[in-house]
């Protein structure tokens, strides 16, 4: 229960981090969760944020997951509050005011500008991530097969997932 | 306040009625790809949007930090309902992963430690890896136009992977830098209209 002011801070910030996705968020997560807090270890958190990707809904709301780890249903919700409330309120006021920026000649440069750094934020966390998932040949075929399908398949990316578990049942204990 | 939601066209829809869409969005949109599940309900079935108000609000929501699922539910609930809506779409939108993935921590602390649990779970991670690589590859795919684009990418993965920079220092160096290459003045480039190519390729 002590928890409950960091977990709020951790998740408040690294809410604000999420430009063009959860992705970018993941390198100082990892930071934060693993090294600095000593909440998971490494494998425990990319475990929780592959479920993660499972959900429907906001793919992120994995947060909610690390927050019941940490101090039970009052740390999820308190993580869940903390990363989506205060990111909700400034979409909100932004919102209110696009009607006089959205002819803001900087507003064009700025969204084209951060389409590069988004996927560059996202790649560099999926970096960290994958170094941590990709273990060895089982893991690196798996990641290597899913990726494939996703591309030249209309397949539902959860039964990917759920194929992975399997494999994973079989082939890594 | 009120102006703003007057002057974008006021629409009759029930804040009850805003919350049950989305929560039903929120409940059923497995695998990702929330955009197009949004898409479907609120301009294809409800048509409370059209096409061109819908792109207007995903340029805004991928421009802000947040997730598109809550900050395409936060812009789309003001402009039907206001902030009642707003709440309601949110609330909507994030309850049923709230318990879901609630519930997920606790089966993971009574059973996380059994090894085919954690052999499951790796397997998990892996086919992640693969598929959140394969929707950033397709985004790159149409997103990068140029030597710029492909510049700043490996700029922000160097920035955060080599030289272990933090997410805002790099949105202070290399965003800056990006969004000065962008600016205004330049002639050869038309952002506004791509970033909406850009978005529609998606779906």
């Amino acid at each position: 229960m002590d928890q409950i002011p960091a977990i709020a801070r951790v998740f408040g910030y690294l809410s604000l981090l999420t430009i063009g996705g959860g992705m970018a968020a993941f390198p100082e997560m990892k930071v934060l969760v693993v090294s600095v807090h000593r909440w998971l270890t490494d494998a425990q958190l990319i475990h929780i944020y592959s479920v993660g990707q499972l959900s429907p809904g906001p793919n992120m709301m994995m947060v909610a997951t690390i927050g019941e780890r940490v101090a039970g249903i009052p740390g999820a919700l308190v993580a869940a509050l903390a990363f989506f409330v205060p990111t909700g309120i400034l979409t909100f006021a932004v919102g209110r005011i696009w009607n006089r920026i959205a002819a803001w000649p900087w507003r064009a440069s700025i969204q084209r500008g951060l389409g590069p750094v988004a996927i560059g934020l996202a790649v560099g966390g999926l970096i960290t991530f994958g170094r941590s998932a990709v273990t060895g040949w089982v893991t690196l075929v798996v990641g290597l097969v899913v990726f494939y399908l996703s591309l030249k398949t209309r397949v539902n990316p959860a039964l990917l997932i759920l194929g992975g578990a399997a494999v994973g049942a079989i082939a890594l204990r | 306040m009120t102006e703003a939601v007057a002057a974008s066209k006021p629409k009759a829809v029930s804040t009850l009625e805003i919350f049950g869409v989305f929560l039903q969005i929120g409940a059923t949109s497995f695998g990702g790809g929330v955009v197009a599940y949004l898409r479907s309900a609120l301009v294809t079935k409800k048509r409370w949007l059209d096409d061109k108000e819908f792109l207007e609000l995903m340029s805004l929501s991928n421009t802000l930090p947040g997730l598109n699922a809550t900050n395409m539910a936060i812009l789309a609930g003001d402009r039907l309902g206001g902030t009642p809506g707003a709440v309601a779409a949110m609330t909507g939108m994030c309850l049923p992963a709230l318990i879901l993935m609630t519930a997920a921590g606790i089966a993971y602390g009574a059973s996380g430690n059994r090894p085919i649990v954690t052999a499951a779970l790796h397997g998990v991670a892996a086919a992640a890896t693969g598929l959140i690589a394969a929707t950033w590859y397709q985004i790159g795919k149409k997103t990068v136009k140029g030597f710029y684009d492909a510049f700043f990418i490996l700029a922000a993965v160097l920035g955060i992977n080599h030289f272990k920079l933090s997410v805002p220092v790099v949105l202070l160096s290399v965003g800056a830098l990006a969004i000065f290459a962008y600016r205004p003045v330049k002639k050869t480039d038309r952002p506004h209209e791509d970033s909406h190519a850009w978005i529609r390729s998606l779906q």
